[in-house]
C-alpha cells in the first residue's frame, strides 16, 4: 500500500469544439485542463473548488478514467493509468469509485435499489452479494426494505444515500464525489454531509470532494484545490487557505461566501 | 390535479383489457379456423350466393355473415383471413423489429462513424416513397407470403432504427451509464443491461404499432392484388372483391373491413396500455 493515493504530473485534457469544424479536417481543440500536477496522500479530503467552466468535473471524469487524458500522467497507487486500456483498468475500477452529482440521472430508473447497488459488486466478481447491499444500506443510514423500491419511489436525499451506498459497497481506497450535494435542499445537504463525514472517518477513505461553495467544503475537507480556467490557482490547507489566500481568484471566491450573521456586515 | 391524473391512470387497463381480449379471440380463431369454419372458405355455391347476414331479411342461418357473389362463406374467409393477417403482424412485425432497434442502439449508444453510417442509410432509406417501394420489391421478388414480409421488413426497419436510435443516444448520456462504466461494465454490456431496458417500453410500443401497419401493408397489397395467391383468403382480398358489388351485397366489403379496422386499432392501443401498464417509471 502506498502511501500517496494519486500523483498526477502535468495532466492535460482538450476536447475537440465541434462548433468551429471545418468541413473537411479535425476540428480545433479546447484546452480544459492545461497541466495540473498535484497529489492525493492517502487519507486526505481535498475539496477542489473553482467558478463553472473550470474543469472540475473534468478533472474528476480524468481520475476516474471516464475520458482519457491527451498527456501527462496519472498514477494511481503507484500504477499508470493514464492511458491503460478499459480491459486493464477493469480489475482496478473498484479501487476508485464516483457519487455523481444528479442521483436521478445516476440511478437507472427501471432498477431497484438493491440491483443498483448490487450491479458493481457482481460486476467485480464479489460474494455475499445481500449481505454487502444491506451492509452499504445501513452504512448510509437507509431501511433494508428500500432494496426493492425503485428510485423513482425516494426523495432526493434518499437517492443520493443511494448513489453513496453504490460507491461504498465495494470498499474503494477513493471517491471522487463531484457536486453531490447542489441538487438537494439546506436540510438534506447538511444531513448528506455530515454523512460523509463519518464514512470518512470510519472507513478510512480517501476523498475528492467537487463543489463551487467554499462553505460547504470548508467544513469537510482537509486541504483545498482551486481551479481557475483549467489551471490550479492555489493547493492549500483549509485553515491556510482562510486565513490567507495566496491567489487573487481564492480571495474572490472567500468574498463571495455569504456571512453568517448578515447583520455584522451592515454596521 | 391529482383526481385528473387517477383517471388518466385508470384508462390503460380497459385499454389493455379490450385490445388484448380482440387480439387473443383473433389468435384463437386463427388457429382454430379449420375446426371452427362452418365451411370451406374456397368452396362456391352459386345457388347461394350474396346471401345477406344472419339479422337480414332472407338469411340462411348456415352462413352466419352471408355469402360473396360466388357463393363462398363471408365467416369461414374471415377466419381463415386472420390467419394470413396474424402470421405478417407476427413475423414481419418482429423481424423489423429486431433489425431495426439493433442498428438503432448500436448507432445512439455507440456514435462515432457506426453512427454516422447507419444514419446516412437510414436517411437515404426514408427518401423512398414506400408504397411504391413496396410495389417495386414485389415485382422483383415475385407475389407470396415471403415477399410480402421482406417487403414490409425491408422498408420500415427504419421507423424502429430512428426512433430508438434518439432514445439510446439520450439515455447514453445519463450520469448512470458513466457509473456503469465506473463501476467496469463494459460497452455492450452496458448497451445491454442498462440502455435496453430503458428504451424496451418504446420498443414494445413501435413493435405492436408495426405489427398493425404489417395488417393494413398486407391487406393493401391484397387488395391491388400482390400479396399471397388469389386463390387464398385474404381481408385485403376480400374488401376488394366486395367493393365491386358494394351495392348489392355491402357485408362482403364491409366485414372484414371492421375485422381489419379493429385489429389495427387492437396493436396499437395494445403497444400503449403495455407501456403504461408494465412501465415502473410511469406506474
Ligand atoms: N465532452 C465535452 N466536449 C466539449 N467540451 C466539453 C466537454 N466536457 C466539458 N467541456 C468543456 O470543458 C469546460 C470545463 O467543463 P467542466 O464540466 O469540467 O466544468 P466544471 O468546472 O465542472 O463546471 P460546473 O461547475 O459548471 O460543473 C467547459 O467549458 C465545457 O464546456
Ligand atoms: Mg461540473
Amino acid at each position: 500500500m502506498s502511501e500517496t493515493i494519486y500523483e498526477l504530473k502535468d495532466l492535460r485534457v482538450s476536447f475537440p469544439d465541434m462548433s468551429r469544424k471545418p468541413l473537411l479536417g479535425a476540428a480545433p481543440r479546447i484546452d480544459v485542463l492545461k497541466g495540473l500536477t498535484f497529489d492525493i496522500p492517502r487519507g486526505e479530503v481535498l475539496g477542489i473548488v473553482g467558478g463553472s467552466g473550470s474543469g472540475k468535473s473534468t478533472l474528476g471524469r480524468a481520475l476516474t478514467r471516464l475520458i482519457e487524458p491527451d498527456s501527462g500522467a496519472i498514477l494511481f497507487e503507484g500504477t499508470d493509468i493514464t492511458h491503460l486500456h478499459e480491459d486493464r483498468l477493469r480489475p482496478l475500477r473498484r479501487r476508485f469509485q464516483m457519487i455523481f452529482q444528479d442521483p436521478m440521472s445516476s440511478l437507472n430508473p427501471r432498477r431497484r435499489v438493491g440491483g443498483i447497488i448490487a450491479g458493481p459488486l457482481r460486476l467485480q466478481g464479489l460474494d455475499n452479494i445481500k449481505c454487502r447491499v444491506d451492509e452499504a444500506l445501513d452504512m448510509v443510514g437507509l431501511p433494508r426494505h428500500f432494496a426493492t423500491r425503485y428510485p423513482h419511489e425516494l426523495s432526493g436525499g434518499q437517492r443520493q444515500r443511494v448513489g453513496i451506498a453504490r460507491a461504498i459497497a465495494l470498499k474503494p481506497d477513493f471517491i471522487l464525489a463531484d457536486e453531490i450535494v447542489s441538487g438537494l435542499d439546506v436540510s438534506s445537504q447538511a444531513q448528506v454531509l455530515n454523512l460523509l463525514e463519518s464514512l470518512v472517518k470510519d472507513l478510512g477513505l480517501t476523498l475528492a470532494f467537487i463543489s463551487h461553495d467554499l462553505s460547504v467544503i470548508r467544513r469537510l475537507c482537509t486541504r483545498i484545490l482551486v481551479l481557475y480556467k483549467g489551471e490550479i490557482v492555489e493547493n492549500s490547507e483549509t485553515a491556510e487557505l482562510f486565513a490567507n489566500p495566496k491567489a487573487e481568484y481564492t480571495r474572490t471566491l472567500l468574498d463571495a461566501i455569504p456571512l453568517p450573521d448578515p447583520e455584522q456586515a451592515w454596521f | 390535479m391529482r383526481d385528473a391524473r387517477g383517471n388518466i391512470r385508470r384508462l390503460p387497463g380497459i385499454r389493455l383489457w379490450l385490445s388484448g381480449g380482440w387480439l387473443t379471440f383473433l389468435v384463437l380463431a386463427a388457429i382454430f379456423a379449420p375446426l371452427i369454419s362452418p365451411h370451406d372458405p374456397l368452396a362456391q355455391d352459386l345457388f347461394a350466393g350474396r346471401l345477406p347476414p344472419f339479422f337480414e331479411q332472407g338469411a340462411d342461418p348456415a352462413y352466419l355473415l352471408g355469402t360473396d357473389s360466388l357463393g363462398r362463406d363471408v365467416l369461414s374467409r374471415m377466419l381463415y383471413g386472420a390467419r394470413l393477417a396474424l402470421i405478417v403482424a407476427l413475423v414481419a412485425g418482429t423481424l423489423t423489429c429486431l433489425i431495426g432497434a439493433s442498428l438503432g442502439l448500436i448507432a445512439g449508444y455507440y456514435r462515432g462513424w457506426v453512427d454516422l453510417v447507419i444514419s446516412r442509410f437510414i436517411d437515404i432509406w426514408m427518401a423512398f416513397p414506400p408504397v411504391l417501394f413496396a410495389i417495386l420489391l414485389i415485382a422483383v421478388l415475385g407475389t407470396g407470403l415471403m415477399s410480402v414480409i421482406i417487403a414490409i421488413v425491408v422498408i420500415d426497419w427504419t421507423r424502429f432504427a430512428r426512433v430508438v436510435r434518439a432514445e439510446a443516444m439520450g439515455q447514453g448520456a445519463m450520469d448512470y451509464v458513466a457509473s456503469a462504466q465506473v463501476a467496469g461494465r463494459t460497452r455492450f454490456g452496458t448497451a445491454l443491461t442498462e440502455i435496453l431496458p430503458n428504451v424496451l417500453p418504446t420498443i414494445v410500443a413501435l413493435l405492436t404499432l408495426e405489427m398493425g401497419i404489417a395488417v393494413i401493408v398486407e391487406a393493401i397489397l391484397s387488395f391491388v392484388n400482390l400479396s399471397i395467391s388469389t386463390d387464398q383468403p385474404t381481408w385485403g382480398g376480400m374488401i376488394a372483391e366486395g367493393r365491386t358489388s358494394i351495392y348489392q351485397a355491402w357485408w362482403v366489403l364491409v366485414f372484414p373491413l371492421f375485422a381489419l379496422f379493429l385489429t389495427v386499432l387492437s396493436f396499437s392501443q395494445l403497444g400503449e396500455g403495455l407501456k403504461d401498464h408494465f412501465d415502473p417509471v410511469l406506474r
